[in-house]
C-alpha cells in the first residue's frame, strides 16, 4: 500500500491566523485513494485548518501541496473542485432557501457530466501549461430538470434518498448531510473530506453513512474523515493521523492500534479512559415534576405527561433519539417553555416546596436552577459570541449590586479563574468567545453555570462536539457538582457515557418517559430499545426500575 | 368628478422611479448589500443626466438630434451613478465598512451632490425662478407612442408615457426573470442568503457583489434621469426629488424582493402618493399631509403581515447588511 503514489500528499503546511495563533505548523499528511484516512485531534489542534487549506478555504503560509505528485496551488474553492476535492463541512454550506436540486448545481457552469478522472486530465492541461483554465467550459443555460436527473443517478449508484426538489430549510441535519455527499458527488469529487459527519447523526444515522463511505472506498475514492469518536474510528478507517496543537504527531494503521494509544498521542500524554461515579451522597428530592405536558409553538405536543424526580446528589441521565423532547423538558424547567398542563416542584434545602411552573428565568434561577444549555448552535443560547470571556460571565451577574454602575470586577477575575481551571486555550480574556473552538467554548459555559453555585444543573449535549479530553474534564466537573449536592441532570446522546456516568437515566420516546432505570444496572441494548419504543420493556427491569406514577397509570 | 383614467396614469408616472429605485435596490439587496445609498444614486442619476442635456444644449441652438439627446444625458446618468455603485462596492465590500453607515452617507452626499449643481446650473443660466429647464431635452425623452392619443382612455392608460416608462418595466421583468431562472441569478441569491457557502460552491463573492451593487445603482439612477426628463418635464429644482428614494427601498420589502411584484406596487404606492390630488381636502394641508403617509403605512401592514406569515421564501436574504471575509474565524 506504502509505495502508491498518495492522492494527495501535503509537505510542510504552516498556516497562521493573526500574528500569534498558529493553526498548523509544519505538517505533512498523504491521503492514499481506496482508503479511509481518519484524522484525529483535540478540540482546536487545527485538523479543519488543514483540511480548509485542501479545499481552497484558507490558503497556507507555507508548504507544499501535492495530487498526484504533482504540486499545485489550490487558492480558491473552485480549484479544488478542479482537482476533485470535495469537503463535506461540519456547519453546511447549503442555502437554506434553495432546493437541493438548486444547492447542489450552484457555482457550476453546466449541467454536464464533469470528464471523468478530474486529475488526469488537470495533468494534461497542467502540461499544456496555462493550467486549468485551457479547460473552462463554456457556461450552458440552468436547467435544472437535467440536474435533477443526474442527482437522482448518483443517488441509485450510492443508495442515497435525495428529492430534488425539497427546499433545504425543511429538511433534518442527515438530509443535508446527504445533500453535502451528493453535491461532492455531481462535481465528480474523486477526494472526498468529511468534517465531523456523525457530530449531529443518530447511530442509525451514522452507520446509513458509514456504509456509504465503504461503497465509495470500494469504488477507489480517497476519504478523509474528521472525527473524536474513536470507535467511529476503529470501525470505518485504514488509517489514523493524528494531530495535536497544530503539528502531525504521527500516524497508525487502525488495525494495529487501540483507542488508549490514540488517546495518549492525541492529547500528549497519560489519559485515563474511564468515568468516575462517586456514590451519591445526601441524596433527597429536589425537583420534583409531575404530569408535565408541552406543546411547541406551532402545537405539536413535545412532552406528553412526564413525571420524574430529580435527586440532589445525584445525576439523572436522560435519553432518547434527539428531539424527543429533551429540550423542551429543560426549556420547561428553567422557565423557557410555557407549558400546558403539570407541575414542577422545587424543593429547597427545609423541605419546603414551591411550584416554579409559570414564573420567568430570572425568578427560577435566583432559586439555583441553573441550565447550561448546549442547543446545535452553541452560542445561540448560553453565550454572545462577539464579547468577550469577562462579559460573558457578567450576563450571569449584571443585576448584582446596587449602584448605577455594574461590577466589573468580578466578572474579570472569575473569567481568568474559569480560563485557569479549565484550561482554557485563549488569547486573553478579553477574546471575544466566538474566535474560541467549540470545546473552550463549552469550558467557558460551564465554568460560568457552575461559579453561580447552583442547587440544580441542567445541562444538555455539553459535550457535543468536544474531543475526548474536554470531554472528560466536563464529566469530572459534573461529578464535583454531584459530590456538592447538587441535582444534575445531564441529557446525553452517547450510551456508554451515559451508562457509566449516571445514577439513574431516565429514556424519553417521543415525549414521553419510557421508563427509568438504574445505571449501574442497565444495559446499552435495552435502553436503545426504550428509545425507539414505548411498550418493548426490557426483561427484569419492568418491576425495579419503572416509573411508579406511570406504571400505575397503565 | 373623480377621473380614474387620468388618475392610473398620473399613477403610474409617479410610479416608475421608485419602479428602478425598487429595482435596483432588490438586485443589491439579493447580493446581500443593505445600499441605502439609493436615494442618494437618484439624486445623482438624475443630476448626472441635467448636466450632460444641460452641456448639450448650450452647444445646440438650433433643433436638437433627438438620438443625441436622449444618449448623452442616458449616458451621464448611467455613468454618474455607477460612480455611486463603485464607491459603495469599494468601500462595504474590498473594505468591509459597515453598509448602513456608508449608506446614509452616500445619500447625504447624493443629495448634496445633487443640490449643489442644480443650484449652480442654475445660478449660470441667470434665471429668475429657482429652477432649471430643459424642455427641449425633456421633449424627447417624453415623447408618447403615435397612437396614444387616438385610443381615448385606453391609449392614455396605455401608451401615453415616454419611452423610460416601459424601459423600467421591462428591466423589472428581466430582473425578475434572471434572478429567478438564471445561473447568474441563482449565484447572486446564493451570495445574499450565505456567501460562505457559495464560496465553498466555487463562486466569486466580490465580483458578483460589484457587479449587483452597480447594476444597481446603475438601474436606481435611471429612476432619478426619468423624474426630471419625463416626470418634470426637464424641469430640476432643488429638493424637488423629494423622499421618493426612501419610498423605492420601502418598496422593496413590500414587494419581499420581487421585481415583477414591483410593477404593480409602484403603481399602488404611486397611486397613493398622489391620492391627495384627487382626493378634495378643501385645501386643508394637514390632510393632504395625511394622504402622504399611506405608502409607508401600507408598507408597516405588509411587514405586519409577512412577518406573521413567517415564510422563509418571504424573509430578507439572510446575510444581508453583513460583510463576508473569508478567513475570519
Amino acid at each position: 500500500m506504502e509505495n502508491k503514489i498518495p492522492a494527495v500528499s501535503m509537505r510542510g503546511i504552516t498556516k497562521t491566523f493573526g500574528s500569534s495563533v498558529i493553526a498548523n505548523k509544519d505538517v505533512d499528511l498523504d491521503i492514499y485513494r481506496g482508503e479511509v484516512l481518519s484524522l484525529l485531534g483535540e478540540n482546536g489542534s487545527g485538523k479543519t485548518t488543514l483540511m480548509n487549506m485542501l479545499s481552497g478555504i484558507y490558503y497556507p503560509d507555507s508548504g507544499q501541496i501535492m495530487i498526484d505528485g504533482k504540486p499545485v496551488t489550490i487558492s480558491s474553492p473552485r480549484e479544488a473542485f478542479d482537482y476533485g476535492i470535495g469537503m463535506i463541512h461540519q456547519h453546511f454550506k447549503l442555502v437554506d432557501v434553495f432546493t437541493a436540486a438548486e444547492n447542489i448545481v450552484l457555482g457550476l457552469d453546466s449541467e454536464e457530466v464533469p470528464e471523468q478522472a478530474a486529475a488526469n486530465e488537470s495533468e494534461e492541461a497542467l502540461d499544456a501549461e496555462g493550467g486549468r483554465k485551457t479547460k473552462k467550459k463554456k457556461r450552458s443555460k440552468l436547467n435544472l430538470k437535467k440536474a435533477s436527473e443526474r442527482i437522482r443517478q448518483i443517488c441509485d449508484e450510492y443508495g442515497f434518498d435525495v428529492d430534488p426538489k425539497q427546499k433545504i430549510y425543511n429538511m433534518s441535519v442527515s438530509q443535508k448531510q446527504t445533500v453535502e455527499i451528493v453535491k461532492a458527488l455531481y462535481r465528480g469529487a474523486e477526494i472526498l473530506i468529511l468534517d465531523e459527519p456523525t457530530a449531529v447523526l443518530t447511530p442509525q444515522e451514522a452507520d446509513k453513512l458509514f456504509a456509504v463511505l465503504r461503497n465509495m472506498r470500494e469504488d477507489g475514492k480517497a476519504i478523509v474523515i474528521i472525527t473524536h469518536k474513536l470507535h467511529e474510528v476503529e470501525s470505518i478507517s485504514d488509517r489514523v493521523a493524528i494531530l495535536r496543537k497544530g503539528e502531525f504527531i504521527g500516524q497508525l494503521i487502525t488495525k494495529e492500534t487501540n483507542a488508549q494509544e490514540m488517546t495518549n498521542m492525541m492529547v500528549g500524554r497519560e489519559v485515563a479512559l474511564n468515568i468516575d461515579r462517586p456514590e451519591p451522597l445526601f441524596s433527597s428530592p429536589r425537583l420534583k415534576i409531575d404530569g408535565l405536558t408541552v406543546r411547541s409553538s406551532d402545537g405539536v405536543l413535545k412532552l406528553d405527561d412526564v413525571s420524574f424526580t430529580a435527586n440532589s446528589g445525584e445525576i439523572l441521565g436522560i435519553a432518547g433519539i434527539s428531539g424527543c423532547g429533551q429540550k423542551e423538558l429543560l426549556e420547561a424547567i428553567a422557565g423557557l417553555q410555557p407549558v400546558e398542563k403539570g407541575t414542577i416542584k422545587y424543593i429547597a434545602d427545609d423541605g419546603t416546596a414551591s411550584d416554579i411552573v409559570g414564573k420567568d428565568p430570572t425568578e427560577i434561577s435566583a432559586m439555583g436552577v441553573a441550565l447550561s444549555f448546549v442547543p446545535e448552535d452553541r452560542l445561540g443560547m448560553g453565550l454572545v459570541g462577539t464579547m468577550d470571556l469577562a462579559d460573558n460571565m457578567m450576563l450571569r451577574s449584571f443585576r448584582k449590586g446596587k449602584s448605577l454602575f455594574t461590577d466589573r470586577k468580578t466578572p474579570r477575575e472569575l473569567a481568568e479563574k474559569v480560563v485557569d481551571e479549565l484550561e482554557i486555550n485563549t488569547e486573553s480574556i478579553s477574546t471575544p468567545v466566538r474566535k474560541l473552538s467549540g470545546g473552550n467554548v463549552q469550558k467557558v459555559l460551564v465554568g460560568r453555570e457552575i461559579a453561580s453555585a447552583p442547587t440544580v444543573l441542567l445541562s444538555a449535549y455539553v459535550v457535543r462536539g468536544l474531543d475526548i479530553n474536554s470531554s472528560y474534564t466536563i464529566y469530572d466537573l459534573l461529578n464535583q457538582q454531584k459530590q456538592k449536592g447538587v441535582a444534575v441532570v445531564y441529557v446525553g446522546e452517547d450510551l456508554d457515557v451515559l451508562l457509566e456516568l449516571c445514577d439513574r437515566i431516565m429514556v424519553l420516546c417521543d415525549g414521553k418517559v419510557s421508563g427509568i432505570v438504574d445505571g449501574r444496572t442497565a444495559d446499552k441494548n435495552g435502553i436503545g430499545m426504550m428509545m425507539t419504543s414505548l411498550h418493548q420493556v426490557p426483561e427484569g427491569e419492568e418491576g425495579i426500575n419503572r416509573n411508579p406514577e406511570r406504571r400505575s397509570r397503565r | 368628478m373623480f377621473d380614474i383614467a387620468t388618475f392610473i396614469s398620473r399613477a403610474i408616472v409617479q410610479s416608475i422611479p421608485l419602479l428602478y429605485g425598487c429595482t435596483g435596490e432588490t438586485i443589491s439587496e439579493k447580493s446581500g448589500s443593505l445600499n441605502l445609498g439609493i436615494p442618494g444614486v437618484m439624486y445623482v442619476g438624475g443630476i448626472s443626466g441635467v448636466i450632460g442635456s444641460f452641456l448639450y444644449e448650450q452647444s445646440t441652438d438650433g433643433e436638437l438630434n433627438t438620438f443625441l439627446a436622449i444618449i448623452i444625458p442616458l449616458l451621464a446618468c448611467l455613468l454618474g451613478s455607477l460612480l455611486m455603485g463603485l464607491l459603495f462596492s469599494f468601500l462595504t465590500i474590498t473594505l468591509r465598512a459597515n453598509q448602513n453607515v456608508v449608506g446614509l452617507a452616500m445619500t447625504t452626499f447624493g443629495v448634496g451632490f445633487g443640490n449643489f449643481f442644480g443650484g449652480s446650473l442654475i445660478k449660470l443660466t441667470g434665471s429668475d425662478v429657482p429652477s432649471l429647464a430643459l424642455s427641449r431635452t425633456s421633449h424627447c425623452f417624453a415623447k408618447q407612442l403615435p397612437f396614444a392619443d387616438d385610443l381615448g382612455w385606453f391609449g392614455k392608460i396605455f401608451f401615453s408615457y415616454g419611452f423610460l416608462a416601459y424601459a423600467g418595466i421591462a428591466v423589472a421583468i428581466i430582473t425578475s426573470y434572471i434572478l429567478k431562472r438564471t445561473r447568474i441569478g441563482l449565484h447572486i441569491r446564493a451570495i445574499g442568503e450565505n456567501p460562505a457557502t457559495a464560496d465553498a460552491a466555487g463562486i466569486n463573492i466580490n465580483k458578483y457583489k460589484y457587479i449587483s451593487v452597480c447594476a444597481g445603482c446603475m438601474i436606481a439612477g435611471l429612476g432619478g434621469l426619468y423624474y426630471v426628463m419625463d416626470y418634470a418635464s426637464g424641469v430640476w429644482s432643488n429638493d424637488a426629488f423629494g423622499d421618493r428614494g426612501w419610498l423605492a427601498i420601502a418598496l422593496v420589502i413590500f414587494t419581499i424582493w420581487r421585481p415583477n411584484i414591483a410593477i404593480f406596487a409602484s403603481m399602488l404606492f404611486g397611486g397613493l402618493y398622489i391620492l391627495y390630488l384627487f382626493v378634495p381636502t378643501g385645501g386643508n394641508m394637514a390632510v393632504k399631509e395625511l394622504y402622504k403617509m399611506l405608502p409607508y403605512i401600507v408598507t408597516i401592514i405588509v411587514l405586519i403581515i409577512t412577518g406573521m406569515r413567517n415564510k422563509r421564501e418571504n424573509q430578507p436574504p439572510e446575510s444581508l447588511g453583513l460583510p463576508y471575509f473569508r478567513e475570519e474565524r
